[in-house]
Protein backbone atom coordinates (compact mmCIF):
# COMPACT_ATOMS: atom_id res chain seq x y z
CA UNK A 1 0.00 0.00 0.00
CA UNK A 2 1.23 3.52 -0.65
CA UNK A 3 1.76 5.53 2.02
CA UNK A 4 -0.64 8.48 0.51
CA UNK A 5 -3.26 6.21 0.35
CA UNK A 6 -3.00 5.56 4.57
CA UNK A 7 -2.98 9.13 4.61
CA UNK A 8 -6.09 9.74 2.85
CA UNK A 9 -7.54 7.57 4.94
CA UNK A 10 -5.86 8.75 8.49
CA UNK A 11 -6.84 12.41 7.99
CA UNK A 12 -10.26 11.70 5.87
CA UNK A 13 -11.43 9.49 9.96
CA UNK A 14 -9.70 12.02 11.91
CA UNK A 15 -11.68 14.52 10.69
CA UNK A 16 -15.12 12.79 9.95
CA UNK A 17 -15.10 10.91 13.49
CA UNK A 18 -11.82 12.02 15.73
CA UNK A 19 -10.52 8.26 15.12
CA UNK A 20 -6.89 8.05 14.82
CA UNK A 21 -5.73 5.56 12.61
CA UNK A 22 -2.15 4.26 13.81
CA UNK A 23 -0.09 2.61 11.20
CA UNK A 24 -0.14 -0.71 12.82
CA UNK A 25 -4.01 -0.88 11.75
CA UNK A 26 -2.98 -0.12 8.15
CA UNK A 27 -4.23 -3.79 7.59
CA UNK A 28 -7.80 -2.65 8.07
CA UNK A 29 -7.70 -0.37 4.91
CA UNK A 30 -7.28 -3.00 2.88
CA UNK A 31 -9.88 -5.68 5.02
CA UNK A 32 -12.62 -2.99 5.57
CA UNK A 33 -12.88 -1.13 2.59
CA UNK A 34 -12.63 -3.07 -0.36
CA UNK A 35 -15.63 -4.28 -0.18
CA UNK A 36 -17.29 -0.51 0.14
CA UNK A 37 -15.02 -0.02 -2.84
CA UNK A 38 -16.90 -3.07 -4.63
CA UNK A 39 -20.01 -2.26 -3.19
CA UNK A 40 -19.73 1.75 -4.83
CA UNK A 41 -19.20 0.01 -8.20
CA UNK A 42 -14.87 1.04 -8.04
CA UNK A 43 -12.50 -0.91 -9.91
CA UNK A 44 -9.94 -1.16 -7.71
CA UNK A 45 -9.54 0.42 -3.39
CA UNK A 46 -6.73 2.97 -4.96
CA UNK A 47 -9.65 4.23 -7.41
CA UNK A 48 -12.04 5.14 -4.37
CA UNK A 49 -8.76 6.24 -2.79
CA UNK A 50 -8.80 8.96 -5.80
CA UNK A 51 -12.27 9.81 -5.68
CA UNK A 52 -12.17 10.49 -1.89
CA UNK A 53 -9.30 12.42 -2.42
CA UNK A 54 -10.75 15.04 -4.66
CA UNK A 55 -14.72 16.01 -3.94
CA UNK A 56 -15.95 12.99 -2.75
CA UNK A 57 -19.70 12.06 -2.38
CA UNK A 58 -20.68 12.66 1.35
CA UNK A 59 -22.62 9.00 1.61
CA UNK A 60 -18.97 7.24 0.40
CA UNK A 61 -17.34 9.04 3.20
CA UNK A 62 -20.17 7.70 5.19
CA UNK A 63 -20.06 4.60 4.06
CA UNK A 64 -15.94 4.26 4.43
CA UNK A 65 -16.02 5.94 8.06
CA UNK A 66 -18.79 3.70 9.15
CA UNK A 67 -16.64 0.62 7.42
CA UNK A 68 -13.91 1.24 9.96
CA UNK A 69 -15.70 1.88 13.38
CA UNK A 70 -15.04 -1.19 16.05
CA UNK A 71 -17.80 -2.93 17.41
CA UNK A 72 -16.57 -4.65 19.90
CA UNK A 73 -19.23 -5.05 22.68
CA UNK A 74 -21.18 -7.49 24.79
CA UNK A 75 -23.81 -7.42 27.44
CA UNK A 76 -22.32 -6.51 31.35
CA UNK A 77 -19.01 -6.24 29.27
CA UNK A 78 -16.63 -6.31 32.03
CA UNK A 79 -18.69 -6.75 34.52
CA UNK A 80 -17.60 -4.55 37.52
CA UNK A 81 -18.94 -1.16 36.21
CA UNK A 82 -22.67 -2.89 35.83
CA UNK A 83 -22.35 -4.19 39.59
CA UNK A 84 -21.42 -0.66 41.10
CA UNK A 85 -23.66 0.97 38.99
CA UNK A 86 -26.52 -1.79 40.55
CA UNK A 87 -24.69 -1.52 43.88
CA UNK A 88 -23.41 1.95 44.52
CA UNK A 89 -24.19 4.59 41.56
CA UNK A 90 -28.05 4.23 41.02
CA UNK A 91 -28.91 4.19 44.98
CA UNK A 92 -26.84 7.13 45.26
CA UNK A 93 -28.65 8.52 42.56
CA UNK A 94 -32.19 7.69 43.59
CA UNK A 95 -31.35 9.21 46.97
CA UNK A 96 -30.10 12.53 45.33
CA UNK A 97 -32.81 13.22 42.61
CA UNK A 98 -35.29 12.15 45.23
CA UNK A 99 -37.93 15.02 44.49
CA UNK A 100 -37.22 15.15 40.46
CA UNK A 101 -37.87 11.41 40.01
CA UNK A 102 -36.00 11.91 36.97
CA UNK A 103 -32.82 10.17 35.54
CA UNK A 104 -30.79 10.71 32.18
CA UNK A 105 -28.19 8.28 31.30
CA UNK A 106 -26.68 8.87 27.67
CA UNK A 107 -24.52 5.40 26.29
CA UNK A 108 -22.09 7.57 23.87
CA UNK A 109 -20.74 4.90 21.40
CA UNK A 110 -23.49 2.11 22.07
CA UNK A 111 -22.87 0.00 19.21
CA UNK A 112 -25.37 -2.37 19.05
CA UNK A 113 -27.15 -1.59 22.11
CA UNK A 114 -26.11 -4.63 24.82
CA UNK A 115 -24.64 -1.48 26.63
CA UNK A 116 -27.88 0.43 27.00
CA UNK A 117 -29.79 -2.87 27.10
CA UNK A 118 -27.88 -4.07 30.14
CA UNK A 119 -28.90 -0.75 31.90
CA UNK A 120 -32.05 -1.23 31.10
CA UNK A 121 -32.19 -4.63 33.10
CA UNK A 122 -30.62 -3.32 35.96
CA UNK A 123 -33.36 -0.29 35.55
CA UNK A 124 -35.92 -2.74 35.02
CA UNK A 125 -35.02 -4.92 38.54
CA UNK A 126 -35.27 -1.95 40.23
CA UNK A 127 -38.85 -1.22 39.28
CA UNK A 128 -40.68 -0.90 42.72
CA UNK A 129 -37.70 1.72 43.79
CA UNK A 130 -38.23 3.80 40.42
CA UNK A 131 -42.29 4.00 40.08
CA UNK A 132 -43.33 6.85 38.96
CA UNK A 133 -39.58 8.10 37.85
CA UNK A 134 -39.17 9.40 34.45
CA UNK A 135 -36.12 6.91 32.69
CA UNK A 136 -34.89 8.24 29.57
CA UNK A 137 -31.14 6.08 28.36
CA UNK A 138 -30.13 7.39 25.03
CA UNK A 139 -27.80 5.29 22.86
CA UNK A 140 -25.81 7.03 20.25
CA UNK A 141 -23.28 5.90 18.03
CA UNK A 142 -22.13 6.87 14.53
CA UNK A 143 -22.71 3.93 12.76
CA UNK A 144 -26.12 3.92 11.24
CA UNK A 145 -26.20 0.46 10.31
CA UNK A 146 -25.28 -0.57 14.07
CA UNK A 147 -27.85 1.62 15.29
CA UNK A 148 -30.42 -0.31 13.46
CA UNK A 149 -28.86 -3.11 14.93
CA UNK A 150 -29.36 -2.10 18.89
CA UNK A 151 -32.81 -0.69 17.32
CA UNK A 152 -34.06 -4.00 16.07
CA UNK A 153 -32.91 -5.81 19.64
CA UNK A 154 -32.42 -8.99 18.48
CA UNK A 155 -29.29 -11.36 19.34
CA UNK A 156 -27.85 -14.37 18.45
CA UNK A 157 -27.47 -17.27 20.85
CA UNK A 158 -23.76 -16.65 21.00
CA UNK A 159 -24.69 -12.62 21.89
CA UNK A 160 -26.64 -13.58 24.78
CA UNK A 161 -24.16 -15.69 26.30
CA UNK A 162 -21.30 -13.42 26.76
CA UNK A 163 -22.08 -11.62 30.39
CA UNK A 164 -25.66 -12.31 30.43
CA UNK A 165 -26.88 -14.60 33.57
CA UNK A 166 -29.26 -17.04 32.44
CA UNK A 167 -31.61 -15.78 34.21
CA UNK A 168 -31.30 -12.50 33.22
CA UNK A 169 -31.60 -13.85 29.68
CA UNK A 170 -35.27 -15.34 30.66
CA UNK A 171 -36.56 -12.45 32.43
CA UNK A 172 -35.14 -9.81 29.84
CA UNK A 173 -35.87 -11.71 26.60
CA UNK A 174 -38.06 -13.10 23.85
CA UNK A 175 -36.67 -16.08 22.03
CA UNK A 176 -37.96 -16.20 18.31
CA UNK A 177 -36.10 -19.91 17.00
CA UNK A 178 -32.34 -19.77 17.98
CA UNK A 179 -32.39 -15.81 18.37
CA UNK A 180 -33.79 -13.59 21.46
CA UNK A 181 -35.10 -10.02 21.48
CA UNK A 182 -34.96 -7.78 24.00
CA UNK A 183 -38.46 -7.13 25.91
CA UNK A 184 -40.59 -4.21 25.07
CA UNK A 185 -40.97 -3.37 28.71
CA UNK A 186 -37.60 -3.96 29.39
CA UNK A 187 -36.37 -1.46 26.31
CA UNK A 188 -38.82 1.08 27.00
CA UNK A 189 -36.41 3.92 27.98
CA UNK A 190 -33.88 3.57 25.34
CA UNK A 191 -33.89 5.10 22.39
CA UNK A 192 -31.31 5.14 19.75
CA UNK A 193 -29.53 7.85 17.78
CA UNK A 194 -27.01 9.12 15.60
CA UNK A 195 -24.62 11.23 16.82
CA UNK A 196 -20.50 12.07 16.37
CA UNK A 197 -18.99 12.91 19.08
CA UNK A 198 -17.21 15.43 17.39
CA UNK A 199 -20.74 17.79 16.86
CA UNK A 200 -22.05 20.18 19.61
CA UNK A 201 -23.25 17.98 22.54
CA UNK A 202 -25.61 20.85 24.00
CA UNK A 203 -28.50 19.78 22.10
CA UNK A 204 -28.71 16.16 23.65
CA UNK A 205 -28.68 17.82 27.20
CA UNK A 206 -27.64 17.55 30.49
CA UNK A 207 -26.93 13.68 32.03
CA UNK A 208 -27.70 12.07 35.32
CA UNK A 209 -24.88 9.29 34.21
CA UNK A 210 -22.49 9.16 30.97
CA UNK A 211 -21.36 6.07 29.47
CA UNK A 212 -18.42 7.02 26.94
CA UNK A 213 -16.34 3.21 27.09
CA UNK A 214 -13.28 1.98 24.62
CA UNK A 215 -14.43 4.96 22.21
CA UNK A 216 -11.87 7.60 23.34
CA UNK A 217 -8.84 5.40 23.50
CA UNK A 218 -9.27 5.66 19.83
CA UNK A 219 -8.75 9.27 19.63
CA UNK A 220 -5.52 11.20 19.79
CA UNK A 221 -4.48 12.75 23.04
CA UNK A 222 -5.68 16.31 22.22
CA UNK A 223 -8.99 15.21 20.85
CA UNK A 224 -9.77 12.86 24.07
CA UNK A 225 -8.96 15.60 26.21
CA UNK A 226 -11.61 17.83 24.54
CA UNK A 227 -13.95 15.59 24.14
CA UNK A 228 -13.44 14.60 28.24
CA UNK A 229 -14.14 18.08 28.90
CA UNK A 230 -17.19 18.15 26.45
CA UNK A 231 -18.53 15.16 28.36
CA UNK A 232 -18.34 16.43 31.49
CA UNK A 233 -19.97 20.02 30.39
CA UNK A 234 -23.11 18.02 29.82
CA UNK A 235 -22.74 15.97 33.40
CA UNK A 236 -25.82 17.29 35.74
CA UNK A 237 -24.25 18.23 38.97
CA UNK A 238 -23.43 15.17 40.75
CA UNK A 239 -23.26 13.04 37.85
CA UNK A 240 -21.07 9.97 37.00
CA UNK A 241 -18.66 9.27 33.91
CA UNK A 242 -17.89 5.82 33.31
CA UNK A 243 -15.06 4.99 30.70
CA UNK A 244 -13.80 2.25 29.82
CA UNK A 245 -11.63 0.10 31.66
CA UNK A 246 -7.89 1.13 30.27
CA UNK A 247 -9.23 4.56 29.77
CA UNK A 248 -8.48 7.37 32.50
CA UNK A 249 -10.41 10.53 33.06
CA UNK A 250 -8.06 13.21 33.49
CA UNK A 251 -9.62 16.19 35.59
CA UNK A 252 -12.17 13.76 36.72
CA UNK A 253 -11.83 12.61 40.81
CA UNK A 254 -12.73 8.76 41.11
CA UNK A 255 -13.35 7.52 44.35
CA UNK A 256 -13.16 4.38 46.00
CA UNK A 257 -16.78 4.07 46.32
CA UNK A 258 -18.02 4.41 43.15
CA UNK A 259 -14.71 3.11 41.36
CA UNK A 260 -14.85 2.59 38.08
CA UNK A 261 -17.26 5.70 37.91
CA UNK A 262 -16.34 9.29 37.75
CA UNK A 263 -17.42 12.36 39.30
CA UNK A 264 -16.38 15.53 37.91
CA UNK A 265 -12.92 17.22 40.69
CA UNK B 1 -7.49 -24.41 43.68
CA UNK B 2 -11.82 -24.73 42.03
CA UNK B 3 -11.98 -28.27 41.51
CA UNK B 4 -14.49 -28.92 38.20
CA UNK B 5 -16.05 -31.81 37.05
CA UNK B 6 -16.69 -32.15 33.14
CA UNK B 7 -19.61 -34.43 32.64
CA UNK B 8 -20.32 -35.04 29.12
CA UNK B 9 -20.33 -38.52 27.10
CA UNK B 10 -18.05 -37.00 24.18
CA UNK B 11 -14.35 -37.47 24.81
CA UNK B 12 -13.44 -34.46 22.54
CA UNK B 13 -15.69 -31.89 24.25
CA UNK B 14 -14.40 -33.09 27.66
CA UNK B 15 -11.13 -32.41 26.17
CA UNK B 16 -12.22 -28.65 25.27
CA UNK B 17 -13.86 -27.90 28.11
CA UNK B 18 -10.73 -29.11 30.21
CA UNK B 19 -7.92 -26.91 28.26
CA UNK B 20 -10.01 -24.16 28.76
CA UNK B 21 -10.54 -24.84 32.56
CA UNK B 22 -7.03 -25.45 33.40
CA UNK B 23 -6.26 -22.54 31.49
CA UNK B 24 -7.92 -20.98 34.30
CA UNK B 25 -5.76 -22.87 36.81
CA UNK B 26 -9.37 -25.03 37.46
CA UNK B 27 -8.38 -28.76 38.70
CA UNK B 28 -10.43 -30.93 36.45
CA UNK B 29 -11.90 -34.59 36.46
CA UNK B 30 -14.03 -36.14 33.88
CA UNK B 31 -17.02 -38.68 33.90
CA UNK B 32 -18.97 -40.15 30.56
CA UNK B 33 -22.31 -39.84 31.82
CA UNK B 34 -24.55 -39.02 34.86
CA UNK B 35 -24.05 -42.46 36.86
CA UNK B 36 -19.92 -41.39 35.99
CA UNK B 37 -20.28 -38.41 37.46
CA UNK B 38 -22.60 -39.03 40.35
CA UNK B 39 -19.75 -41.74 41.58
CA UNK B 40 -17.11 -39.60 41.25
CA UNK B 41 -19.31 -36.81 43.43
CA UNK B 42 -19.98 -39.56 46.19
CA UNK B 43 -16.08 -39.64 46.32
CA UNK B 44 -15.62 -36.29 45.76
CA UNK B 45 -17.47 -33.22 45.66
CA UNK B 46 -16.55 -30.65 43.37
CA UNK B 47 -17.33 -26.87 43.03
CA UNK B 48 -18.59 -26.73 39.87
CA UNK B 49 -19.90 -29.41 37.79
CA UNK B 50 -19.84 -28.50 33.72
CA UNK B 51 -23.00 -31.07 32.76
CA UNK B 52 -23.82 -32.24 29.43
CA UNK B 53 -27.53 -33.02 28.86
CA UNK B 54 -28.24 -35.92 26.64
CA UNK B 55 -25.66 -38.78 28.02
CA UNK B 56 -26.55 -42.77 27.95
CA UNK B 57 -27.56 -44.12 31.61
CA UNK B 58 -28.42 -40.80 33.06
CA UNK B 59 -28.86 -37.68 31.68
CA UNK B 60 -27.73 -34.38 32.86
CA UNK B 61 -31.42 -33.60 34.09
CA UNK B 62 -31.78 -37.04 36.00
CA UNK B 63 -28.03 -36.38 37.90
CA UNK B 64 -28.90 -33.07 38.78
CA UNK B 65 -32.25 -33.74 40.96
CA UNK B 66 -30.24 -36.88 42.17
CA UNK B 67 -27.51 -35.10 43.22
CA UNK B 68 -29.57 -32.17 44.51
CA UNK B 69 -31.06 -34.92 47.11
CA UNK B 70 -27.54 -35.80 48.39
CA UNK B 71 -26.27 -34.43 51.79
CA UNK B 72 -23.42 -31.56 50.72
CA UNK B 73 -25.51 -32.17 46.81
CA UNK B 74 -26.41 -28.89 46.87
CA UNK B 75 -23.06 -27.21 46.95
CA UNK B 76 -21.38 -27.33 43.64
CA UNK B 77 -22.47 -24.86 41.46
CA UNK B 78 -24.13 -26.76 37.94
CA UNK B 79 -23.69 -25.51 34.68
CA UNK B 80 -25.34 -27.08 31.63
CA UNK B 81 -23.58 -27.20 28.58
CA UNK B 82 -25.46 -28.61 25.62
CA UNK B 83 -27.55 -28.65 22.26
CA UNK B 84 -30.44 -28.14 23.93
CA UNK B 85 -31.47 -24.10 23.38
CA UNK B 86 -35.17 -23.45 23.37
CA UNK B 87 -36.54 -21.48 27.04
CA UNK B 88 -38.75 -24.20 28.21
CA UNK B 89 -35.41 -26.68 28.59
CA UNK B 90 -33.35 -23.98 29.91
CA UNK B 91 -36.64 -23.59 32.48
CA UNK B 92 -36.45 -27.49 33.27
CA UNK B 93 -32.84 -27.22 33.72
CA UNK B 94 -33.04 -24.60 36.30
CA UNK B 95 -35.74 -26.07 37.94
CA UNK B 96 -34.13 -29.24 38.30
CA UNK B 97 -31.18 -27.34 40.13
CA UNK B 98 -29.03 -25.92 37.66
CA UNK B 99 -27.39 -22.37 37.95
CA UNK B 100 -26.26 -21.53 34.60
CA UNK B 101 -27.07 -22.72 31.08
CA UNK B 102 -24.59 -23.15 27.88
CA UNK B 103 -26.09 -23.35 24.24
CA UNK B 104 -23.51 -25.32 22.29
CA UNK B 105 -21.42 -23.90 20.46
CA UNK B 106 -19.12 -22.15 23.31
CA UNK B 107 -15.95 -21.17 23.47
CA UNK B 108 -13.58 -19.91 26.18
CA UNK B 109 -15.18 -16.06 27.15
CA UNK B 110 -18.20 -17.87 27.24
CA UNK B 111 -17.40 -20.76 29.82
CA UNK B 112 -15.46 -17.75 31.54
CA UNK B 113 -18.74 -15.30 32.06
CA UNK B 114 -21.02 -18.42 33.84
CA UNK B 115 -17.80 -19.45 35.89
CA UNK B 116 -18.20 -15.68 36.45
CA UNK B 117 -22.24 -15.55 37.01
CA UNK B 118 -21.98 -18.86 39.47
CA UNK B 119 -19.40 -16.76 41.64
CA UNK B 120 -16.22 -19.26 40.58
CA UNK B 121 -14.65 -16.55 38.77
CA UNK B 122 -13.39 -13.20 39.28
CA UNK B 123 -13.98 -10.48 36.49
Amino acid sequence: MRINEFDVYADLLKEKSGLTLTPDKSYMIESRLSPVATQWGFATLEAMTVALNGIPDPALIKDVVEAMMTHETSFFRDFTPFEVLQDKVLPALIKERKDQKALRIWCAGCASGQEPYSIAMILSEMQKKLKGWHIDILATDIDHRILEDGERGVYTQSDVQYGLPVRRLLDCFDQTDKNWVIRDDVRAPVRFQYFNLLDSMAPLGEFDIIFCRNVLLYFDKKTRAKTLQRLQAQLAPGGFLCLGRDEEAEGFAQTKTYAPFYRPG
Amino acid sequence: MTHCLIVDDSRVVRKVVRRILEDLKFECKEAEDGEDALKSCQHQMPDVIILDWNMPHMNGIEFTKTLRSLSEGGIPKIIFCTVEYERAKIEEALASGADEFIMKPFDGPIIQSKLHHVGMLES
